[in-house]
């Protein structure tokens, strides 16, 4: 285990194998025991009883499942039916989801393709530029978008002003405004990667497609689409699993009727009022439907690999 | 001109500019209203840094100060620990040859960044309150060590993957250890890469909001549960001033990152 092992010659590339251990174990014990270990308890307290002032009784029940899907009527005694109501802030969750990321691929993807196509110097400058709302507190940002479009907020006053409407728009705690939060929060997370995959881009695919009369369109729906799809599907992705997920942005910028799945589990966990198991639950679908989504987009990346 | 017409598409100039937009006019209003001269976020009083004072000194000061100094410390102690774990755990998945869960080494690795963060939250929120652990502090800490650990991995696998290892093998050559080769030559090439992930680990740990606000418990704040709270009784100028200092040192970050990576891509 020691320095004492002998190294296969000089090659750096296994120096550090007798090591590997111990160098690993931090990881291991971290990601082990404060990530994976709690995800196992989250997805065995799904199946427990609840507590009346929040938290659990330990005694099985499926009480969590059951509510999530299974509609008894109010008191419980009427022939059990689906239950719509979270279900359809599930879908409801999926659809603004997916809206943002199409709104994120339509302006996000130009913007890449300009970037990837400015001379360097220019380019590390609009970079920088998308880099740097990446890095700014999303807190923060959501907090400026509500102040910028509320009620008597400086849009409206703007559109006022050109009198292009009359009166202020009623933006803020509507369904539009957590799109637009949603979108706004997550279009610097669609262009760097897809600004990846076009910077590798070899041109000269462009040019000789161009010298054979192809049109630009045609070019880069033929040509361009399939070779930087990578990149696509890698910048939807890192839109759609946060926006799926997203509290700030409903909590903020939605009123109280643009519910999405972030605020369904956040209640069930406020003192007092939850329902730990039920929120356990909620997690837990949350979780399985982005790691089936992430498994599909492992296997797509394989057979491109394959290919 | 073949040449121009491949790589230049009509319009995309202004969509790339609607995007600047986007993504700026929000974070400019805020932090020229920062500057308004006037106790109501509506009207313009004219210019004036009276907000910041009341940051400073006015009569939330004082929770501003202790969240701060919380969000400081924690993003301190998170980003180094969690650097620390992530240079270990590069060295021993790009110098130690194959082995077996390698593969499963790296899924670990970026499980936190795949698992959904409310998930994470809830996690966590159980796993703390099952062991009867709920001291605020250190359960936050903790639980952002986890989630900086790949932040800080994937700039320095990144840059060590690009290391000729010719470099150590000299060293070798020439009768330094094992531990002498880390310390003296491997690590200030890796530098870059380290100070990358660092930064990076630094600005997640000091952002993040959801996790914090599950698993802090009653009475401890961040800087970002403190603005949420004051937030949810209606933006005051106070804010926009905090938002416009936190905005300062997002910036802060960005650009010495930047200057590093162009650093570190020079030297070998």
């Amino acid at each position: 285990m020691a320095g004492a092992a002998p190294d296969s010659g000089t090659s750096a590339e296994t120096t550090y194998r007798s090591a590997r251990v111990p160098l690993l174990l931090p990881t291991w014990l971290v990601i082990g025991i404060f990530l994976i270990l709690p995800v196992a308890l989250m997805a065995v307290y799904s199946f427990l009883t609840k507590e009346m002032r929040g938290g659990v009784i330990w005694e099985f029940s499926l009480a969590a499942y059951d509510q999530f899907f299974i509609n008894r009527g109010l008191f419980g005694d009427e022939p059990p039916s689906l239950e719509w109501t979270y279900i359809s802030v599930f879908g409801r969750s999926i659809a603004q989801a997916a809206t943002a990321t199409t709104l994120c691929l339509l302006i996000g993807f130009p913007t890449a393709w300009f970037i990837a196509t400015r001379p360097p110097a220019t380019r590390g400058v609009w970079l920088f530029l998308i880099t740097v709302p990446y890095w700014v507190n999303l807190l923060i940002r959501t907090v400026s978008l509500r102040f910028l479009i509320r009620e008597n907020g400086p849009l409206n006053d703007a559109l006022l002003g050109t009198g292009l409407i009359s009166e202020p728009l009623a933006m803020i705690n509507t369904n539009f405004a957590v799109q637009l939060g949603l979108f706004y929060s997550y279009l610097p997370f669609m262009v760097l990667p897809i600004y990846a995959a076009v910077e590798r881009y070899n041109f000269t695919l462009s040019e000789a497609a161009a010298d054979l009369y192809a049109s630009r369109w045609v070019i880069l729906r033929e040509i361009v689409l399939p070779i930087v799809k990578p990149g696509i599907i890698a910048g939807c992705l890192l839109v759609f699993i946060p926006s799926m997920g997203a509290f700030l942005a409903p909590n903020l910028l939605g009123g109280a009727k643009n519910f999405m799945i972030g605020s369904l589990i956040e209640e069930q966990f406020k003192r007092s009022l939850g329902n730990w198991p039920f929120g356990a639950a909620v997690s837990m679908i949350l979780m399985s439907l982005v790691l089936i989504l992430l498994m599909l987009y492992a296997r797509s990346m394989a057979k491109t690999e394959a290919r | 001109m073949a040449l121009r017409s491949v790589r230049h598409y009509p319009s995309f100039f202004s969509i790339a500019m609607l995007c600047l937009i986007i993504l700026y006019a929000p974070l400019i209003v805020v932090m020229v209203y920062s500057f308004n001269d006037s106790p109501s976020i509506t009207n313009w009083g004219g210019l004036s840094l009276r907000w910041y004072f009341d940051v400073f000194t006015g009569p939330e000061a004082p929770r501003f100060r202790a969240a701060a100094w919380n969000s400081l410390t924690i993003a301190v102690l998170a980003a180094t620990i969690a650097t620390a774990i992530a240079t270990a755990a590069a060295l021993a998945m790009l110098r130690a040859g194959k082995f077996k869960g390698r593969s499963l080494t790296f899924a670990l690795i970026n499980l936190p960044l795949m698992v959904p963060e409310i998930v994470i939250a809830v996690a966590t929120l159980i796993f703390f309150t099952m062991i009867g652990f709920t001291t605020g502090y250190l359960t936050i800490l903790i639980a952002h060590i986890t989630f900086c650990i790949p932040f800080a991995y994937l700039p320095i696998a990144a840059r060590l993957q690009g290391i000729d290892g010719s470099y150590e093998a000299a060293a070798r050559d020439l009768y330094a250890t094992r531990a002498q080769s880390f310390w003296l030559v491997l690590l200030p090439l890796m530098a870059p890469g380290v100070i990358s992930g660092y930064l990076l680990a630094f600005i997640i740990s000091l952002d993040d909001f959801i996790i914090t606000n599950f698993v802090k418990g009653a009475g401890m704040e961040t800087l970002p549960t403190a603005i949420f709270g004051s937030v949810k009784q209606g933006i005051k100028p106070n804010i926009m001033a905090i938002s416009t200092l936190m905005l300062g040192v997002s910036i802060l970050f960005v650009t010495l990152s930047y200057l590093i990576n162009r650093k570190g891509r020079q030297s070998p």
